[in-house]
């Protein structure tokens, strides 16, 4: 009865508590945000807690330039861009032989995605490093396009699968009795239906490929290939002598998937949702 | 029946179509995984050809302390990032769903679902500068908090000793890992069907109540996707090591993941990495397959 009637104190309660949890939990970027205004001798002086009074915006081109930040931009943007086209062309033209084509073996080839998700990076690193190495393309930003591209087409045909596996059969059958193709469906039929489902994907790929680093790490060594992530993990250490540089760079560093995020938020939250229901 | 028959004689030609993203999956990672496994019964430096020594690595793993003890770390993890999130989350999730969505509108509650999911979506690396802020002994925050309310006893090295090290990166861990919760749980309980919780309130049933009996046993799928998925992320743990801790101090905080890469590029002993790797790849395997058994069976005595 409580939570309807009328309003009564309750729902207030839980406002002012839910209210200081979420403040709790942004509070690492409030520290960060204050310091990286912060002049380094007012910090030395009187902490991090304290706000600056003279805001210093100089250490964020210092960052931007001494690490060549636009570079690592267009690298990122490139990498994540051709993961989320390579990932939903694949997973769709996969997803649509196991929905829509029901293949024989389909079962297999989802039950193979599935395991496949459960096998850590870290059983994967090695060969992937050495085998790019005998074939050029270690140090290459393609190989790491490749690599998440294809893996994300596994998660990707996974999900869709399911998506095109509940595809109303009587437009399949409609078409089919004309004499369309299995191309023909794909283009006319399939494909209009489902656009919003490959963008959801297409966003999701974009934002985990953004934030991978194992592979990255291992297999873009040159400060020229790194991609922003790899630039906060390899860079910024570089700035510990400057702890308010630092925060200068994580700001940098986490503005492009937080101005993202924002954008793509509702887009976001469909696929995280979509993945978990299936 | 005609139908169905054209759609027998053309399921070949769709085989095509799953060619080039299989395939390249099947390559890709299967190819690698084969790889993994056969370095694991190697030694190699990396340079040269590996020398076959068996299942020496494996006997090796038997009596290395280190390994059993990473492997207890990335148990404790599932704590931190699958048990904990997984409880706070229900609840945080019906309180926004039940309270503030109703009460004060559509706008309150989205702000309180984006500060808490805020942490998803921002690199480790960045992750790691952030709280390396919070939790630096001398000048981070809250050891300054902590000092400013008189509470300087409590001041430690939170990072920079073993008995607390593991403590840190697990509030650390929660921190990330709530918003992914709560989201999932607010977008089941919009699926729910609101009459039986309105039959609940009638009977007189208090929020507590409600939320224990009917609304947590409807929410079963998403939680039993939720444990499976964070439980699997617990045990591949990496990121949050490698940027905080690199395993340390001594062996504080070493898991499984970071042991691996650990040996494969700084002691370049690449076999007794791939063994690590391909151990915690079988578990990981035989976990979720047991998880998804258990859930399957769950969901049929319901």
């Amino acid at each position: 009865m409580s939570a309807k009637r009328k309003r009564g104190v309750a729902p207030y309660l839980v406002l002012v508590g839910l209210i200081f949890m979420a403040l709790v939990w942004l509070f690492p970027m409030y520290v960060a945000f204050i310091n990286s205004f912060k002049p380094e001798k007012e910090f030395v002086q009187n902490g991090v807690l304290a706000l600056p009074h003279h805001w210093d915006l100089s250490k964020f081109g210092k960052f931007w330039t001494e690490v060549d930040f636009t570079k690592k931009l267009m690298n990122s943007i490139q990498v994540s861009v051709c993961v989320a086209l390579i990932g939903v062309v694949l997973s769709f033209l996969t997803a649509y032989a196991i929905g829509i084509g029901r293949v024989k073996g389909r079962i297999w080839i989802l039950g193979f995605f599935m395991v496949a998700f459960t096998i850590p990076q870290e059983a994967l690193i090695y060969p992937l490093y050495s085998v790019s190495k005998m074939l050029n393309l270690y140090d290459n930003i393609w190989s790491i396009i490749i690599i998440f591209g294809v893996i994300s087409a596994g998660f990707g045909t996974y999900l869709l699968s399911s998506v095109l596996s509940t595809f109303p059969e009587e437009l399949l059958e409609a078409a089919r009795i004309d004499g369309a193709s299995p191309s023909r469906i794909l283009r006319s039929i399939v494909l209009p239906l489902v656009r919003p489902t490959l963008f959801v994907l297409a966003t999701m790929f974009f934002i985990f490929t953004w934030n991978e680093f194992l592979i990255p790490l291992v297999m873009l060594p040159s400060n020229i290939n790194q991609t922003v992530t790899l630039s906060m993990a390899v860079t910024a250490g570089q700035f510990t002598s400057d702890p308010t540089a630092r925060a200068a760079a994580a700001l940098i560093g986490f503005m492009p998937s937080v101005i993202f995020f924002l954008i793509f938020q509702r887009t976001l939250m469909r696929g995280i949702t979509l993945g978990a229901v299936k | 029946m005609r139908t169905k028959k054209s759609q027998i004689s053309q399921s070949g030609s769709y085989y095509w179509y799953a060619f080039p993203g299989f395939g390249a999956f099947f390559v890709l990672v299967g190819g690698s995984f084969a790889y993994n496994i056969y370095l694991s019964f190697n030694d190699w430096q990396g340079i040269g050809t590996p020398t076959w020594i068996g299942l020496k690595n494996y006997q090796d793993l038997l009596h290395d302390h280190t390994f059993w003890i990473s492997f207890l770390h990335a148990f404790e993890f599932i704590f931190a990032m699958s048990i904990v999130p997984t409880a706070i989350g229900l609840l945080i999730a019906a309180l926004i769903y039940d309270f503030i969505a109703k009460h004060f509108g559509n706008a309150v509650s989205t702000f309180l679902r984006i500060s808490l999911y805020v942490p998803q979506i921002i690199a480790l690396p960045v992750v790691g500068i952030l709280w390396s802020w919070l939790l630096s002994p001398n000048v981070g925050a809250i050891n300054t908090i902590l000092r400013n309310i008189g509470l300087g006893k409590l001041a430690l090295n939170w990072l920079g000793q073993s008995s607390t090290a593991m403590f840190a990166l697990s509030i650390m861990m929660i921190w990330i890992q709530l918003g992914y919760t709560i989201v999932i749980f607010i977008s089941g309980m919009s699926r729910l069907d609101p009459y039986l919780d309105e039959a609940a309130q009638l009977d007189g049933a208090s929020w507590f109540q409600r939320f224990k009996i009917i609304t947590i046993p409807q929410l079963f799928p998403e939680i039993s996707v939720v444990l499976l998925t964070t439980t699997v992320a617990a045990l591949k743990v990496f990121g949050p090591v490698y940027v905080m801790t690199n395993g340390g101090p001594g062996d504080a905080t070493q898991v499984p993941a970071f042991f691996s890469y650990f040996n494969f590029f700084s002691t370049l002993k690449v076999g007794y990495g791939a063994s690590i790797a391909t151990v915690l790849a079988a578990l990981l395997t035989i976990i979720a397959i047991g998880l998804l058994r258990f859930q399957r069976k769950m969901g049929q005595l319901r």
